[in-house]
């Protein structure tokens, strides 16, 4: 088992015929992931590789029956593609832009509320159920099948690391999740914990969080009121000097909150297992999860 | 990215918000002619990227004439030191010439977007010309709070909610509420991460004016704010920032000694923390993306060994799409364009790692070789020892 993705997902491409969304659509498929259709406007009846292109999400979504949809559409028309989506009808939509205004990001969360789609991302790497499904840009080949163990981090590069060590220590995922380091974002931690929870084969969580905002805090209260299974905990961006942004759009500690030391703090206090430095993640990980894997 | 107060002025004028008669000056004569037409007081304000610029002596009141050369001439050029910019302070090029208000109360004022419940949060209060971050701790009570649906924007209740709450006097509650209204379209507008004013003030006409404004713009939104681009004062940058930001890097420098080159935001944050626990101090973050190019890391290479402070360098790549091999190879292409004056550490994981080390090993450049993070960091330990 897995969470939101896996080998039944049918994905669509938004700007599949751009440089970034053409190589990625290639690195999934060659991944696994059953690509069925790609849109891009004015470019309908087009295809690539023998994916079919169309004008519009909702023709797309009629002719191929998508579920899911990755978005490579640069900033400027981002917000606009993740809408169009939602409103035909993708029940997942996984967004890589990164640099989407806030204002743009706002309304688009708005939009999205009450409807029955998920967003991940934006400015994330992706989903990926290891030997099943990726919908990203994250190196397959780093991922171990089978599980145990769920991630979910704001970050990219900082998610490949953490799944390498556990790989390398023989841990498998059962699926890993990047929800972005911007700070208005669709799929939250806990959304992503409670997904976790409730699959049957995933026994423990590893969760990366970084400076910024309250989402590490509001989810490490939620562990320890809802979930049975282990969660290790890292946060990056201790040494971050206030004021400035690391980067991530929502990687800034503003008015002395969302400090990485708030943060760990709140995970240590909500029975988390924490890590504070990266290269253990892996052993912490493994002595955390002893019980259970 | 910021704009000064001025500037902020200019934009609260274009939305209808009411602001002191003032002009911004860049030299002394500037500055005496622009108060030529106002009456005294007049105030001289220091024009820097940041706060706390009254108790650091970058705010004076003139109430004759001849004080007006002389604050002009004490402000402009001086090093000013506030809780904001850090104790080298900031030095003073432009000023903000501006007619003194008769103040009767001061109000805080602010616009931000809200991460949790994606809105956009009005705050204000009746403690103004405070730090809000204190009056937020001490008297949460005191500080009333509006979230506005981007999507249905600003209501007629919100305005009520905050005009009675700062108990607004009748005879300003009409231009109260153009003046929130306005703000708020501004906001929206100009693509703002923040708009503050502290502090707004009601004057003892019961006129409502912005006697402060600040006001900071998301820089993911510049591609349609080409005016705002206009307001980038280069001089208020520092000097290696700028010229990441000319090579497309994303570089902030800080005050340690060992300077790093990481792929990925996050993963760069935690490498940082790698460093100070390693008994080192991060001299910069600096994130070459994902896709990293062998040019963009010559270039940041280039750049980091320009800081004095740098005692040695740790390169960490992730190698994912992006091949250790051929990263391997932009990083011997860049320490020999550069010239590698410090010890420089290089820890590569991911795809085609094998071939990435024996390309650094082979390349007969003093590249230390790090075989994982622990490694890494005792090697940067040892530098700097």
């Amino acid at each position: 088992m897995s969470i939101l993705v896996n080998s039944g997902t049918r994905l669509l491409v938004q700007g599949i015929t751009g440089k970034e969304g053409m190589f990625h659509t290639g690195q999934c498929r060659e991944y696994g992931t059953n690509v069925v259709a790609g849109v891009t406007p004015g470019k309908g009846g087009q295809n690539v590789d023998g994916i079919p292109v169309y004008n519009t999400v909702k023709e797309a979504v009629i002719e191929s029956t998508a579920n899911a949809s990755m978005i490579f559409v640069p900033p400027a028309f981002a917000a606009d593609a993740i809408m169009e989506a939602a409103d035909g009808g993708v029940e997942l939509i996984v967004c890589i832009t990164e640099g989407i205004p806030v204002v743009d990001m706002l309304r688009v969360k708005n939009y999205l509320q009450g409807r029955p789609t998920r967003l991940i991302g934006p400015n994330c790497p992706g989903i990926i159920t290891p030997g099943e499904c990726k919908i990203g840009i994250m190196p397959g080949a780093i991922h171990k099948p089978g599980g145990p163990i769920g991630v979910v981090s704001r970050s990219g590069t900082l998610t490949y690391e953490v799944v390498h060590q556990l790989t390398c220590l023989g841990i498998g995922q059962t699926t890993c999740i990047g929800i972005g380091g911007d700070p208005v974002n669709g799929t939250n931690f806990i959304d992503v914990l409670a997904a976790f929870e409730a699959d049957s084969d995933t026994r423990g969580v590893v969760m990366v969080g970084e400076i910024g905002g309250s989402a590490e805090e509001e989810a490490a209260a939620y562990i320890k009121e809802k979930m049975s299974k282990p969660v290790v905990g890292f946060v990056a961006g201790l040494t971050a000097p206030p004021g400035r942004r690391m980067g991530h759009a929502g990687a800034i500690i503003s008015g002395g909150s969302g400090t990485g030391q708030a943060k760990v703090k709140a995970m240590q206090e909500n029975g988390l297992h924490v890590c504070e430095n990266l290269g253990q993640i892996g052993e912490v990980s493994a002595k955390a999860f002893v019980a259970v894997i | 990215m910021k704009v000064h107060e001025y500037q902020a002025k200019e934009l609260f004028t274009q939305y209808g918000i009411p602001v002191p008669a003032g002009k911004a000056a860049f030299t002394v004569e500037e500055a005496v002619e622009a108060a030529q037409d106002l009456n005294l007081p007049v105030v001289v304000k220091a024009q820097i990227h940041a706060g706390g610029r009254g108790k650091g002596g970058g705010v004076k009141l003139a109430y004759q004439k001849k004080e007006i050369e002389q604050y002009t001439r004490q402000i402009l050029g001086m090093n000013l030191v506030t809780h904001q910019t850090g104790p080298e302070g900031k030095k003073v090029g432009r000023l903000l010439i501006e007619q003194g208000i008769n103040i009767d109360r001061e109000l805080y004022f602010s616009i931000v977007p809200d991460r949790a419940s994606a809105s956009v949060v009005i705050m204000a209060s009746t403690e103004g010309g405070m730090d809000i971050e204190e009056v937020a701790a001490k008297t949460p009570e005191k500080i009333i709070k509006c979230f506005v649906n981007p999507l249905l924007g600003i209501q007629k209740y919100h305005l009520r909610e905050l005009a009675f709450g700062l108990k607004i006097p009748n005879k300003a509650m009409k231009s109260f509420g153009s003046m929130v209204e306005g703000l708020y379209t501004l906001f929206m507008k100009k693509d703002c991460s923040l708009v503050e004013i502290n502090p707004l003030v009601i004057t003892a006409e019961e006129e409502i004016v912005a006697a402060d404004a600040k006001l900071d713009v998301d820089s993911n939104a510049l591609f349609r704010q080409k005016d705002i681009i206009a307001y980038r004062d280069t001089s208020e940058e520092d000097p290696l920032e700028l010229k990441a930001s000319e090579y497309d890097l994303n570089y902030i420098n800080l005050d340690g000694n060992i300077g790093n080159i990481v792929n990925g935001a996050g993963l760069a944050m935690a490498t940082m923390d790698i460093i100070q626990a390693a008994g080192a101090k991060p001299a910069n973050f600096l994130d070459v993306g994902g896709g990293a190019t062998s040019e963009q890391v010559e270039k940041a290479l280039s750049l980091i060994l320009e800081d004095e402070n740098v005692k040695g360098v740790l390169i960490n790549i992730f190698g994912g799409i992006l091949r250790c091999d051929v990263f391997a190879k932009g990083i011997v292409q860049a320490a020999k364009q550069a010239g590698i004056t410090v010890p420089v550490v290089v820890r590569m994981e991911g795809t085609n790692v094998e071939e990435g080390r024996r390309i650094l090993d082979e390349s007969g450049l003093s590249l230390q070789t790090a075989e994982d993070l622990a490694d890494a960091a005792q090697k940067i330990a040892a530098i700097v020892a």
